[in-house]
């Protein structure tokens, strides 16, 4: 393919990424942008060109040591749900934008520390985005038809232009508020994108290799049997080994974390917290996808092709040996979305770290502080924009002088060894709040020195003498000092042995110097609020102590200059809404101080927005034991107010309880009372007729007629037997009703039951000329208390008798088995119940205006007992009267 | 011959008051509820009337409101005979307007003497 055909598609595909970018930004509010999918996607930043062509690379020539790589984000994936999450809180709260304003705050705003990271992240990531140009310009090289063209200068050379337009774009998108931590949806849409493409197409030539120009994996595999070196390919290689594993596992872990693009994507670009949880499942999915073919490919190629200097780019010469040029075409875009993604996200991240935590409080505050707010804001985006140009255009310069000879993954390890350097302070000054800047500043750097000895300037030495004369022996022939074995620890590779020895220095380092040198209050400060800070969050603003002297009017000065005055205003009217304070309120209190610190913060970086606000106030040197005491009052009062609340509430719902408690208390002892009265009125009817009529007997028993006397005495008898029985009913009732009378559930037949009722009734029944019919046959068991069920029936059967017209009164007794209840019914043809004395008919001593029969025959107890027995049988009783003439009683027992 | 309406649905009770004041030379009247002694009283202007409280249909709170509306009774003595002692229910009585209250079990003798005693102020 030639030249300017490859140029014009990668033309149409940058485009088509930078109309993508275009329209995220329209729809930056869209839920196209801002969902958890399109975060995972702009996480697999990580694969750069050196996943997509070096890890082929490694698995040709040495196996499957390709994978640790993968295997630290995969460790870490599901620890981000604890450790991101604190990450992006923090970060979100304070509004940071890179990971060196992160360690930079953290360590109580220290300007040097914020550079020395940003150096660090320069040193370790601008050979990494060199290495991705390389990767352009060899594939594009393989992929047109001139493979023997060399380019001798700049101005044709196509990498150069892309270069260029990646530094355009990242422009663009990367630089449109002055504010770094805002978001730029542009990019992180077509960063997603790319990850999507970049998958795809690898999956593509993956499957072309193993199904279609070969039979399968099974076939790929029986072929690399039959080779030599075949076992070596395929296992970890022993213990030591082993280690080297782990130190790469480790080394990936950090750098998940660290690297900048990665602190970018994951933290700085993250939309809503909410997004993580799903992250953390999808993206190593998306890592276990993109290594799924690696080994195949590789394989495939060392049978197809077997040049091992060319292992690296197999991916690209499989389909093209073999002649499908659109799929080779196809991966050489794969590859560059991965490399367009990495160099702009890691561009982007880096001209942040440099405006902001170098050259602007390097250089440029004291210029700020005299010009516009309009000027300012220009000034910022220039800085970045140059830096973006600048960072590419050297990334460009190493690539040209130095990395023909180069590995992608050598290269990678490297950055990955640099970066880690910031890992101790950075995780431990999570967890700890004792790690101070001093601790730091020395930890870094001679984890730094360390690396640099050990890695860097063996590997530098040979790239530009070609001997390893250096590596193997060092400067002085002392045999603990060779720089790839110290102190004898020869068996691991390059990259893990300067990792392990730089990390043993650097969090020793860290360690002793922070317990040496405690670090000022405002260290300590931050530390609490960034390692305790759930509780800090609560606190806001009134996290940070200080104390001095400070005009409002000289804090929105400063910040007039970098937020414009409408901006200012707007903040400040929020502010002070937020905390009730006056509007015109002219002395500024640690809140304002804070909380303009933070706004600032975006747009020129911590330490110089620190700087910047210091600058108009008088501070006063506070102790640490005063921070620290300060701290946990507010902490405890914080905590003591939410107590207080908790109490408070729970209270309120305590003494609503007693209220409803309480009701319920006095309307039980209503009822209660009611029951009472009515029981002594029932109880004393009968007294007073035996009274009445003893006081006559005794006192004119003489002129009395015998058959008088006899009536009397009758009636007292008949009083008596009335008393008993109210207070057998009464007893009784009160022991159903409180539960106390056990039933004794036993299997009986009902149909013997019901003809037993109707036995102990008949002669009353009959003296009245009252037939009670009962012509059911069949055997129905059910458990029941017997002698409680007969209570029941008796109760219903002797109320249908006194409801039915002596002479033609005719009562039915009959029952069903249904939908596993038992059904009783007792019809007769009475007047029936009148409608507004139906739902009071099973109350206690309610009795109908309307029976036959007067006095003293019941208790008026009979159906509100008979309601109890069913309920406590867990059935139910009701009455209703028949459509004709006469009422019928039911009720139902659940069949067991 | 004085006039007495006995209105309560107990008969045992009835019986023992109806034998007393036949034999203080009552014309003595019965009534079951309310109803049938309002019934009563259409026909009947009595010097006395013995009521109780709690009755089926017409209660007696009710039947004394409207004895109380008779024109024709304005002379007619009502006694309460009833088993609700409580002070309210006393109150409630004597607030409608019976001249007496009293209450069950009751003494013979001092039923008699209660009544004799309003009639011959």
């Amino acid at each position: 393919m030639s030249n300017y055909w490859l140029f014009i598609i990668i033309v149409i595909y940058l485009a088509s990424l930078f109309g993508i970018a275009f329209l995220a930004e329209k729809n930056a509010k869209s839920k196209w942008v801002n969902n958890s999918i399109v975060y995972t996607l702009s996480l697999g930043v990580y694969c750069t060109a050196w996943t997509y062509y070096g890890s082929i690379g490694i698995a040709a020539n040495s196996g499957i040591s390709f994978l640790p790589i993968y295997l630290g984000p995969v460790i870490a994936a599901p620890l981000w749900i604890v450790v991101l999450r604190k990450i992006i809180r923090i970060s979100k709260q304070h509004k940071i934008s890179s990971i060196a304003d992160f360690l930079s705050l953290r360590y109580g705003n220290n300007r040097f520390l914020g550079a020395l990271v940003t150096l660090i992240c320069l040193l370790g990531i601008v050979p990494y985005i060199s290495l991705q140009l390389k990767a352009v310009s060899e594939t594009f090289q393989i992929l047109s038809d001139d493979t023997s063209y060399v380019s001798t200068s700049v101005y044709d050379d196509s990498t150069f232009y892309i270069a260029l337009l990646l530094a355009i774009f990242a422009t663009f998108f990367g630089t449109q508020t002055t504010d770094a931590s805002e978001k730029r949806k542009g990019i992180v849409m077509s960063v997603a994108i790319e990850s999507v493409l970049k998958l795809v197409f690898f999956l593509c030539v993956g499957f072309y290799v193993t199904y279609i120009l070969f039979d399968g994996t099974e076939d790929i595999y029986t072929r690399m049997v039959e080779r030599s070196n075949f076992s070596v390919l395929i296992s970890i290689n022993g213990f030591e080994n082993g280690f080297i594993w782990l130190y790469t596992i480790l080394l990936s872990f950090f750098a998940i974390f660290l690297l900048p693009r990665q602190f970018q994507v994951s933290v700085v670009e993250n939309v809503r917290e909410k997004h993580l949880k799903n992250a953390i499942w999808m993206f190593p999915l998306y890592l276990l996808l993109f290594n799924v073919f690696v080994i195949f490919v590789a394989w495939a190629g060392n049978l197809n092709i077997g040049i091992e200097e060319q292992a690296e780019y197999y991916a690209l010469l499989l389909p093209l040996k073999n002649g499908n040029t659109t799929l080779a075409v196809l991966v050489f875009l794969g590859g560059l979305s991965a490399v367009i993604s990495m160099v702009v996200v890691s561009t982007l991240a880096l001209s942040v770290m440099v405006s902001n935590n170098l050259v602007i409080p390097y250089g440029f505050l004291d210029r700020f502080i005299q010009s516009h707010p309009e000027r300012n804001a220009k000034y910022i985006k220039n800085i970045r924009r140059i830096s973006i140009f600048s960072i590419i255009i050297i990334a460009y310069a190493f690539y040209v002088n130095f990395s023909y000879e180069l590995s992608l993954y050598s290269i990678g390890l490297i950055a990955f060894v640099i970066i880690a350097q910031l890992a101790p302070s950075f995780f431990i000054g999570l967890f700890w709040n004792r790690g101070s800047s001093k601790g730091t500043i020395i930890g870094i750097t001679a984890g730094f020195l360390v690396t640099f000895y050990t890695l860097i300037l063996p590997f530098l030495i040979e790239a530009f003498t070609g001997s390893n004369d250096f590596a193997q022996n060092g400067f002085v022939p002392i045999e603990a000092l060779k720089p790839h074995a110290l102190f004898g620890i020869d068996f691991l590779s390059p990259p893990t042995h300067a990792f392990f020895w730089s990390m043993l220095v650097n969090g020793s380092c860290y360690l002793l110097f922070s317990l040496l040198y405690k670090g000022n209050y405002r260290e300590r400060n931050y530390a609490e609020m960034f390692v305790d800070s759930r509780n800090y969050s609560d606190l806001q603003d009134g996290a940070l102590v200080w104390k001095g002297e400070a005009y409002v009017a000289e804090i929105k000065n400063v910040l007039n200059k970098f937020l414009g005055q409408a901006r200012t205003e707007r903040a400040l009217s929020l502010f002070f809404r937020k905390y009730n304070l006056a509007s015109d309120t002219q002395m500024a209190d640690a809140r304002l101080i804070n909380f303009s610190e933070k706004l600032l913060t975006g747009s020129i970086g911590s330490a110089s927005a620190k700087i910047l606000i210091s600058s108009v106030v008088k501070e006063e040197e506070v102790s640490l034991v005063e921070v620290l005491k300060i701290l946990e009052e507010s902490k405890e009062t914080i905590a003591r107010n939410k107590l207080l609340r908790d109490k408070s509430e729970e209270l309120t719902q305590l003494t609503s309880k007693l209220k409803e408690a309480n009701s319920e208390l006095i309307e039980k002892d209503k009822q209660k009372d009611e029951f009472l009265d009515t029981v002594a009125h029932e109880l004393k009817t009968p007294i007073t007729g035996i009274r009445a009529a003893t006081e006559l007997l005794m006192d004119d028993s003489d002129e009395m007629p015998v058959e008088l006397r006899t009536q009397f005495l009758k009636n007292m008898m008949q009083d008596s037997d009335r008393l008993s029985r109210l207070i057998h009913s009464i007893l009784d009732f009160e022991k159903l009703s409180k539960g106390r009378a056990q039933l004794s559930l036993k299997k009986h037949n009902i149909r013997e039951t019901i003809q037993r009722a109707i036995q102990n009734l008949e002669h009353i029944a009959s003296r009245r000329h009252i037939t009670i019919i009962h012509s059911n046959n069949s055997d129905v068991f059910a458990q029941y208390d017997e002698d409680r069920i007969l209570q029941v029936l008796t109760n219903l059967i002797s109320n249908a008798i006194k409801f039915c017209k002596p002479e033609q009164g005719e009562i039915v007794v009959d029952y069903k088995y249904e939908k596993g209840l038992l059904e009783v019914s007792v019809k007769d043809n009475g007047k029936g119940i009148p409608n507004q004395d139906i739902p009071f008919i099973f109350d206690k001593f309610y009795q109908s205006k309307n029976q036959n029969i007067i006095k003293p025959e019941g208790s008026g107890l009979g159906l509100a007992i008979s309601k109890t027995i069913v309920e406590n049988h867990n059935g139910k009783i009701w009455v209703k009267n028949n459509e004709k003439n006469g009422v019928t009683f039911g009720f139902q027992l659940p069949f067991k | 011959m004085k006039k007495i309406v006995i209105v309560d649905d107990e008969p045992n009770i009835v019986m023992t008051l109806e034998y007393t004041f036949k034999k203080q030379n009552f014309e003595v009247y019965i009534a079951r509820d309310g109803g049938e002694a309002l019934e009563i009283l259409e026909t009947v202007v009595p010097d006395i009337i013995l009521l109780d409280v709690m009755m089926p249909k017409v209660d007696g709170y009710q039947t004394l409101k409207l004895i109380k509306e008779n024109k024709k009774l304005k002379n007619t003595k009502v006694v309460f005979l009833t088993a609700k002692n409580k002070a309210s229910d006393i109150e409630k009585g004597v607030k409608l307007g019976a001249d007496k209250y009293l209450t069950k079990p009751f003494s013979i003798k001092k039923i008699v003497s209660e009544i004799n005693e309003l009639i011959t102020t």
